[in-house]
């Protein structure tokens, strides 16, 4: 009974010191200002949406917001498209050099990213992308791309060969045995990783503000006229921020463990 | 073959810029090692590495401690443990940006910390955390605000290392008469190994890049090696000394992650071997 109790504390504790801040900043956005600025009212009388919407009108956040998830589509797009295969090669054959491949992406992985973002804005304006959707998509797929390829061989690994075998032998050829038979099976898993790629990308902030000056990704965008700006739309910026994040948990819950728990061994 | 794609990714989006930034960094009309030298003279340098330092250095130990216990406690499948797991992955999917943006709505002049203790009548004027003249405390709200936000990672990290512990090691623990204590270091910790490194390497090289909270809470205030390579370039437009930065901040960072894995790979090796 104590020790249930104690749990039970221990649980509460947890949920506060999780929730609390994430709660507060939604109060805090939908807040009106005059209210805000009276530091005699802990929380306010009445709410209103009206940050929100001029975070979205008069700031521009709309179209960072488009910008940002146009991004990060583009990237999910490239990474599994250079990734799958390396994924199933991964995953179904043996060959030389496959520990060292795995290491490299595992250091990818770790990798500053940091690093790429000067560079890549030369190399842009030399070939006439900078400042531009694609250009950013692409530094991320960079930092995406070794997240898909662990966690695509992984659940691909996790998926029996045989049944590819069996649609062999009923005469499809490997490429289409793929898509019939391993794709459907993998697709839970692959979404997953999707909605994981999408949340990396839509909350890295380094590269997409070196990269673009104009269209800026909604973090980019936030960093530069955060410091401008009256604290409620920081408030209402940083709520919206934060709405993808819960969708991820609450979808990609089941796959947390496979996605985070990789250790290097 | 399949690989290639991938090959020629990486070789054109982290090999090319690699070189490309060393190349950058160390080009200079006056000589090659110019923008290191104007980094390291300029005052600013050595309060930058100091701060980025201390910032890794209390997160850190802080974050593997409060998540190896958060992992325990989950591990002990509770009912309804599965939603705590949950809740504790929210910061997980969090952007550093939105983290910092929450932890200002606590601690800003009329946020809820302050109009909590005035309701309550603890302070009769707000407390300042941010701006230049309270740099140290701002430096604490922000290294609260990244405890709050990458704790959940060494969580994962080291559940996931918890779930392979067999139950058996524990019981034969057990049979020997081993106090709870005793069986953290010597059973525990031993096997959670390869889970505690990895979380390590992982929290320690992105602590080094730490950007996003800082640049929102203190913005220049309290310099950090990440946010002078972004000042550099989008303010100053120097690329070779935003380039300069990228480059410590690589170098240290490999510096630590091979000190890791000499520190922590001999042992694991000899307890394979016996």
């Amino acid at each position: 009974m104590m020790k249930k109790l104690l749990i039970f504390i221990v649980c509460l504790f947890i949920v506060l010191w999780f929730c609390g801040p994430v709660l507060l900043i939604i109060i805090a956005a939908l807040t009106p200002s005059s209210e805000y600025y009276d530091v005699t009212r802990l929380l306010p009388a009445k709410l209103t949406l009206e940050h929100l919407e001029s975070l979205f009108v008069r700031l521009n956040g709309w179209k960072a917001t488009l910008i940002s998830i146009q991004t990060a589509l583009l990237s999910i797009l490239i990474s599994f498209a250079i990734g799958l295969p390396a994924a199933y090669v991964l995953s179904r054959y043996v060959f030389k050099g496959k520990n060292l491949f795995r290491l490299t992406i595992l250091l990818t992985r770790s990798f500053p990213v940091i690093i790429i973002g000067v560079p890549l804005v030369t190399l842009y304006l030399r070939i006439g992308i900078a400042d531009s959707v694609l250009g950013v998509s692409l530094a991320h797929s960079s930092m995406i791309l070794p997240f898909i390829i662990i966690i695509s061989s992984s659940i691909l690994g996790g998926i029996s060969v045989e049944y590819e075998e069996a649609g062999m032998v009923f005469g499809l050829t490997r490429f289409r045995s793929f898509i019939r038979i391993t794709l459907p099976l993998a697709l839970p898993g692959f979404a997953a990783a999707a909605i994981y790629a999408f949340v990396l990308s839509w909350n890295e902030v380094f590269i997409s503000a070196i990269i673009n000056l104009t269209n800026r990704t909604l973090p980019a965008h936030i960093l530069n006229t955060a410091m401008t700006s009256p604290d409620y739309f920081k408030f209402a910026a940083g709520t919206v921020m934060a709405l993808p994040a819960m969708v991820f948990i609450f979808f990609t819950r089941k796959y947390l463990m496979s996605m985070w728990g990789i250790s290097l061994k | 073959m399949l690989l290639l794609p991938t090959f020629a990714y990486l070789i054109v989006f982290i090999f090319y810029p690699l070189v490309e930034t060393c190349l950058l960094a160390f080009s200079n009309p006056a000589g090659p090692l110019e923008n290191f030298r104007r980094i390291i003279t300029s005052g600013e340098f050595w309060k930058t590495l100091r701060n980025t330092l201390f910032i890794t250095a209390i997160v850190v130990p802080l974050q593997l401690i409060l998540g190896l216990a958060l992992a325990m406690f989950v591990n002990l499948r509770f009912k309804g443990y599965l939603f705590i797991l949950y809740i504790i992955a929210i910061p997980l999917a969090l952007s550093d940006v939105s983290a910092a943006l929450m932890s200002y709505s606590i601690f800003a002049s009329t946020g809820f910390l302050n109009k909590f203790l005035m309701t309550l009548g603890w302070i009769e004027r707000p407390l300042y955390f941010f701006g230049f003249r309270f740099q140290d405390r701002a430096f604490w709200v922000i290294v609260i605000t990244e405890i709050w936000r990458a704790t959940p990672l060494v969580f994962i990290i080291l559940l996931a290392g918890l779930q392979a512990v067999n139950k058996e090691y524990l019981e034969a623990a057990n049979v020997f008469g081993f106090s709870p204590w005793q069986k953290l270091w010597k059973v525990v910790l031993p096997i959670l190994r390869p889970s505690i490194l990895s979380a390590l390497l992982i929290r320690t090289i992105f602590a080094f890049q730490v950007f996003g909270v800082v640049w929102i809470l203190a913005g220049r205030d309290i310099p950090i090696l990440a946010g002078e390579a972004y000042y550099w370039q989008t303010v100053v437009y120097n690329s070779n000394v935003s380039s300069a930065y990228g480059l410590i901040i690589a170098v240290v960072t490999i510096l630590i992650s091979w000190a890791y894995i000499t520190f922590f790979k001999p042992k694991s090796f000899e307890e394979g071997a016996t």
